[in-house]
């Protein structure tokens, strides 16, 4: 199912059941597929226009009232555009609102460099009390959703809007804060964030025809860090390779390197994007732009393999 | 005047075409805004296509940054590049990304797509030309969409506090967003009181006459002492009836062979 009709789905599910529920949007509605919530709660859903940052300060006010702002809009505008009204407005006044970063990286597809956030992690993460989670799948985010509601604080969620991988089967379940070990393995330990993680299980059969056997492991948050099934993991393996639809400066990659530099030093391969800017493009073709597709990441990590013994 | 009727036609032939060589994008917002282009790049602006950089040029900032297709069009019909390449536009590897872009695109005076920070970067220049006291003017072109960006405003206030009598921006009237009409988002009204009250010397006109734009275009420049806003009250889509017929829905659509012929048909 498309990211978007399950936070619809989810969404009206928890608003006729608890009133605290708000929607914001700045003119993405439609794209962002909230539409439908207008009209069975409009009292609760506004569209605020074009105007990001005054977005997110009304989100604070509405949640100094005890209401639980959703504000939806594409992720560079959710966190570049909006970062001292996230700050301020809503962590360092220790209001609560989930702010739904649309189409990061490369999903951001053909709306071009503009619009394409390689850096929306970096700057929410260094926000005290802002949690980023990189969605794995729809399965995943549909569980995800009612947990929000309980988190004291601010949720970055970062999400495409359309149709990706299914990553997990219909009986997960899910603890929002925890990754999940998609593959046992002994030999690297592979951490793959939000839609990566597709990437990550695409490249096992490269890995094993050169007698790899990777573990694998979907991040899901990057704050925080899920540190006790990373450090079990390197325990073992000794190795990590970090993959993300980000760049390796303040993402995923440097979170891991954050944390394990100081409990458990490890060889750590970033996988990502190298300092650079977006570019127009398909998803596929990005990937490939970028070497974030299955084929150059298995040569990364062989490569990386061969030296760090 | 003929001449610039028929240069416009073509420009509006020549986004369609680009955009349907890729088989969707922003033709609403794009098509709106070709009849200032054309009076722009065609008769107003001091300009040279084969030197882009020229020093003391007229520039232009489309804010609205999705309307790159037509600005690119224009460009290319002015000669700034290869006609040909407007069939890459969007496509990977590009030189023609869908919003505007300074870097790639020859006669492209300023990158842009995220809404609200053009028309503070057209402040700018008109800034610096008035230090340089190289007599250009400043265009912009902004969206009223895009006009519910508080920075827009931020930058109408230092405009006229600064007296930018070299700024001309336009802002294109459409009455349309992506998720519906202005009024039905946020209600934008009285644009012309507001802008005045901002201390903007205000018009509002026809934006699909080029007579009437050229000509406001002149009355504008003689005013001394403050920034220029004229109102295009304009029709998203305009020049191709189904396009137009979409209202609100034609912002970024898909456009098959079909649809091109059509719109062809029409442009003739
Ligand atoms: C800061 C920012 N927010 C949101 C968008 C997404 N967006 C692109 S076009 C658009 C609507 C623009 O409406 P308007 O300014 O009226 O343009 P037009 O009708 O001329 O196409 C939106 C919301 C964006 N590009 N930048
Ligand atoms: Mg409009």
């Amino acid at each position: 199912m498309e990211f978007r009709k399950v936070f619809c789905e989810e969404l009206r599910k928890l608003m006729l059941a608890d009133e605290r529920i708000v929607i914001l949007d700045a003119d993405l509605a439609s794209p962002n597929g909230t539409m439908p919530l207008y009209k069975e709660f409009p009292n609760r859903c506004f569209n605020v226009g074009i105007a990001e940052s005054n977005m997110v300060s009304i989100a604070a006010g509405l949640s100094s009232y005890g209401m639980i702002p959703f504000i939806f809009t594409f992720a560079p505008f959710a966190t570049r555009r909006t970062c001292d009204q996230i700050a301020v407005s809503l962590a360092y006044s220790n209001q609560k609102a989930i702010i739904v970063g649309t189409d990061p990286g490369v999903t951001a597809e053909t709306n071009g460099g503009t619009h394409m956030a390689f850096e929306d992690i970096s700057v929410v993460r260094a926000i005290p009390r802002v949690m980023v989670y990189d969605v794995t799948d729809a399965y995943q985010l549909k569980q995800a959703i009612p947990q929000m509601l309980n988190y004291d604080g601010v949720i970055y969620v970062r999400v495409p809007r359309k149709l990706y991988a299914d990553i997990y089967k219909e009986d997960y379940e899910f603890t929002l804060g925890k990754s999940d070990i998609l593959k046992h393995g002994n030999d690297v330990t592979i951490l793959s964030s939000g839609i990566m993680a597709d990437i990550a299980l695409k490249t096992i059969p490269y890995l094993e025809e050169k007698g790899i056997d990777a573990e694998i492991i979907s991040l899901n948050t990057i704050k925080p860090l899920d540190e006790k099934t990373i450090l079990k993991s390197v325990e073992k393996t000794n190795r990590v390779v970090v993959i993300e639809n980000h760049s390796i400066i303040g993402g995923a990659y440097s979170s891991v390197a954050e944390f394990l530099s100081t409990t458990r030093p490890t060889l750590i391969k970033a996988i990502g994007i190298n300092d650079e800017f977006g570019q127009t493009g398909k998803y596929r073709e990005l990937l490939e732009t970028y070497e974030l597709d299955e084929k150059s990441v298995s040569s990364k990590i062989i490569e990386f393999l061969k030296k760090a013994i | 005047m003929n001449q610039l009727i028929q240069t416009a036609k073509e420009i509006r032939r020549l986004t369609f075409e680009c955009i349907a060589s890729f088989g969707s994008g922003h033709i609403g917002g794009s098509l709106s805004i070709v009849d200032v282009l054309t009076v722009l790049y065609f008769d107003q602006m001091n300009i040279d296509p084969k030197n882009p950089k020229k020093e003391n040029r007229d520039r232009l900032i489309v804010s609205k940054g999705h309307a790159g297709p037509a600005v690119y069009a224009t460009l290319a019909h002015k000669g700034y590049f290869d006609k040909k390449e407007l069939y890459t536009l969007n496509k990977i590897g590009t030189n023609l990304p869908s919003h505007c872009d300074m870097n790639k695109v020859p006669g492209v005076d300023m990158t842009t797509g995220s809404l609200g920070q053009g028309l503070s970067c057209a402040v700018g220049c008109a800034v610096a030309s008035k230090i340089k006291k190289d007599g250009a003017y400043i265009y912009a072109i902004i969206g009223d969409g895009e006009s519910q960006e508080g920075q827009i405003w931020e930058a109408c206030m230092f405009a006229s506090n600064k007296k930018l009598d070299n700024l001309i921006v336009f802002l294109d009237y459409n009455h349309c967003q992506i998720d519906g009409t202005i009024d039905q988002v946020v209600d934008c009204g009285h644009f012309e009181e507001r802008f005045k009250s901002f201390g903007f010397d205000t018009y509002s006109i026809d934006g699909h006459n080029l007579q009437e734009i050229k000509d406001t275009i002149i009355k504008a420049k003689q005013v001394v002492g403050k920034p220029h806003m004229i109102i295009l009250n304009t029709i998203k889509g305009k020049g191709v009836s189904y396009v137009e017929a979409m209202g609100v829905k034609n912002h970024s659509i898909p456009i098959s062979k079909e649809d091109l012929e059509k719109a062809l048909e029409e442009l003739k």
